[in-house]
């Protein structure tokens, strides 16, 4: 045993451990500071984790666009742990985006960007984007046709970039075309250019967390004074502050822990999303869908005003970032209880609920037409009327049903017209079907005379 | 005094040194790193007439998903190599081949046979058979890929993702 402590003291003393980390550890943090401070500690436990699977996956994948996918089917299916290991890293990535977003939001209602934080505020943002775009990036790295149409989709979107559009996606996909680049380039956005930022970046957030200390915890009418809060802050902590290790890490330790844990539960029980078909370009029966953290925006392309998209694909992430970039400029003073900002409370409030009903829109996808549908069953059809059976099987054929329901079956696209015989006259429906309209195609150029008269005998028989 | 002002002019000059030096080292280093990241922009691919099938393997009417190589097909590159379009014989010596991109936000469109319309499954962007916007959210029509006969073959020029510009 004292053999041991020797060593340790010899290492100790010539590597410099406790002179250097001991004062970060033992820095003194306002007391209160409770739960509510777990998650920017619990985004940097997410991160290093996704750093030590990230590693590992690398070992194991191979980053080329001819082979990632058989790599890929070999960690899922063939490498010892492979999938747990995916697993991690995927449900890491989603849990990383959900604790940044909570950091972001909590620090956001209690107003810990205001002076003389901003910096911290200011680099928090950017690493949050950064995130995103770790996020998305690595959705890419599965290589299959998700992964594929998913790069197109994010080509075209920088294609609306004015003057430098077609540039920027001939940059991200590596030529003209998806093609032998385009892998190798999302290989190194994933793995070498966006990581290396992001270091750099929390060096510097966590950086400020010393140099300007936690932020203690609002109290209604305690106002933020840039001339005097510094003094004020010091002042605090010198009477009542505690050591951060151990007496307000312990949370951290312990939230992180639990998060990590989570993590491996979710990867061990519900497994890596299954890769879907191989990443061929001329494979077109597919359904590109993003993960989940994209779902609101891949939700707004199909809602919004079809006219104004091009303008919002750009203007929409500009005006975010800046918003996001000019808070602690426009607002550095003053209140920081949320109680006495309810504005605050309720626009966080307002975006979260528009994201998540987005979210939730998203998995419906109603705008979409459903392939997935099969043919109208006899007691949906009810009846014997070999007019009406016709046109029941022609509203499948013509692809009626992709976007209308009949009771239990077809898509969301259009009304349901269950029972559209009793609203619409057979002029009406028959003016709908050749005219179209709205997100209608017009029917009157595909549809035979016969075959306009069956659908109208069916549609009518809907009572 | 004197030995004071050739100390500082010596600083002076060798700060300047090490960092004329450091600059032009970057600047060096910096040129294929550079070219590695920048090339797909100064690259030209030139588009080339690939064989899509024999005449006889298209009947007038129909719309068939073709796939060929694209213009800049890596050795290496495994399916991904590999590009689509729809092409439609309209006539005996009458081909239409559109991209299989949809303008919206580039997702693969396909050919419903017995609805007569290309359809999207991301956003419900559908096209008429024409390539024209029959509804949902895509600004304009599917591009069209030049198309000619050869010797009894059928071939289509390759061509670029079709990008959606702003002004669209």
């Amino acid at each position: 045993m004292k053999t041991l402590k020797k060593i340790w003291h010899w290492i100790d003393d010539r590597s410099g451990f406790t002179e250097i980390f001991g004062p970060l550890l033992g820095h003194l943090v306002p007391p209160g500071a409770k739960w509510s401070y777990v998650f920017g500690s619990a985004t940097l436990f997410c991160l290093v984790l996704q750093v030590i699977t990230g590693v590992a996956l690398s070992l194991l994948y191979q980053p080329s666009s001819a082979e990632a996918y058989q790599s890929l089917q070999f960690i899922t299916h063939q490498a010892a742990f492979g999938n747990i290991l995916r697993g991690m890293h995927y449900f890491g990535a989603s849990f990383m985006i959900i604790m940044v977003t909570v950091h972001m939001i909590r620090v956001y209602l209690t107003a810990a960007y205001k002076f003389p934080r901003e910096m911290a505020w200011i680099s928090g943002v950017l690493l949050f984007f950064l995130t995103i775009a770790m996020g998305f990036t690595g959705q890419l790295l599965r290589w299959d046709s998700n992964g594929v149409w998913s790069s197109v989709v994010a080509a075209e979107q920088l294609g609306r970039l004015p003057f430098i559009g077609k540039w920027a996606a001939r940059l991200l996909l590596g030529g003209d075309t998806i093609g032998g680049h385009s892998l190798s380039r999302f290989f190194s956005y994933h793995v070498f250019i966006i990581p290396a930022i992001i270091f750099l970046f929390v060096g510097y957030h966590l950086m400020l967390v010393i140099r300007n200390g936690i932020s203690e915890p609002p109290e209604a009418g305690r106002l933020v004074d840039p001339k005097t809060y510094r003094q004020w802050y010091q002042d605090m902590l010198k009477s009542k502050g505690v050591p951060f290790w151990p007496y307000a890490a312990w949370r951290d330790v312990l939230f992180g822990a639990g998060t990590i844990i989570a993590i491996i539960g979710f990867a061990y029980f519900v497994g890596p999303p299954e890769l879907t078909t191989p990443p061929d370009p001329a494979h077109l029966n597919t359904t590109p869908a993003p993960d989940w953290y994209m779902l609101s925006i891949f939700s707004l392309f199909a809602l919004m005003p079809a006219r104004i998209e091009s303008y919002m694909i750009i203007i929409g992430p500009t005006l975010t970032i800046i918003i996001l970039l000019a808070l602690p400029f426009v607002s550095n003073k003053g209140e920081r209880h949320p109680i006495r900002r309810p504005w605050a409370v309720f626009g966080s409030a307002c975006v979260v609920i528009f994201v998540f009903a987005l979210f939730l829109l998203g998995e419906k996808s109603p705008w979409s037409p459903r392939f997935k549908s099969k043919p109208l069953t006899a007691v949906n059809i009810h009846s014997t009327n070999p007019e009406v059976m016709a046109g029941g099987a022609l509203f499948y054929k013509k692809g009626c049903l992709y976007c209308h329901r009949i009771n239990d079956q077809g898509g969301y696209r259009g009304p349901n017209l269950t029972q559209v015989g009793l609203r619409l006259s057979y002029g009406d429906l028959t003016i709908r079907i050749v005219n179209g309209g709205g997100n209608m195609p017009a029917y009157g150029g595909i549809l035979s005379k016969k075959e306009l008269t069956d659908i109208l005998a069916f549609l009518q028989s809907r009572k | 005094m004197n030995e004071d002002t050739t100390d500082e002019k010596r600083r002076g000059f060798l700060v300047k040194l090490s960092l004329g030096l450091a600059g032009l080292a970057a600047a060096v280093a910096g040129v294929p790193v550079l070219a590695a990241l920048f090339a797909p922009l100064i690259e030209k691919t030139p588009q080339v007439w690939r064989n899509v099938g024999l005449l006889d393997d298209f009947q007038i009417g129909t719309t068939k998903l073709v796939t060929f190589e694209n213009a800049n097909a890596e050795a290496w590159a495994g399916v991904t190599t590999h590009t689509a379009a729809w092409l439609r014989r309209d006539a005996d010596h009458k081909f239409t081949a559109f991209s299989a991109n949809c303008t919206h936000l580039g997702c693969p469109v396909r050919w419903e046979a017995g609805a007569q319309l290309f359809m999207c499954p991301c956003h419900g962007g559908v096209y008429y058979k024409d390539g024209s916007v029959a509804a949902g959210p895509p600004p304009k029509s599917l591009v069209q890929y030049p198309v000619r006969i050869q010797k009894n073959q059928v071939q289509v020029q390759t061509s670029p993702v079709p990008i959606t510009n702003i002004s669209a």
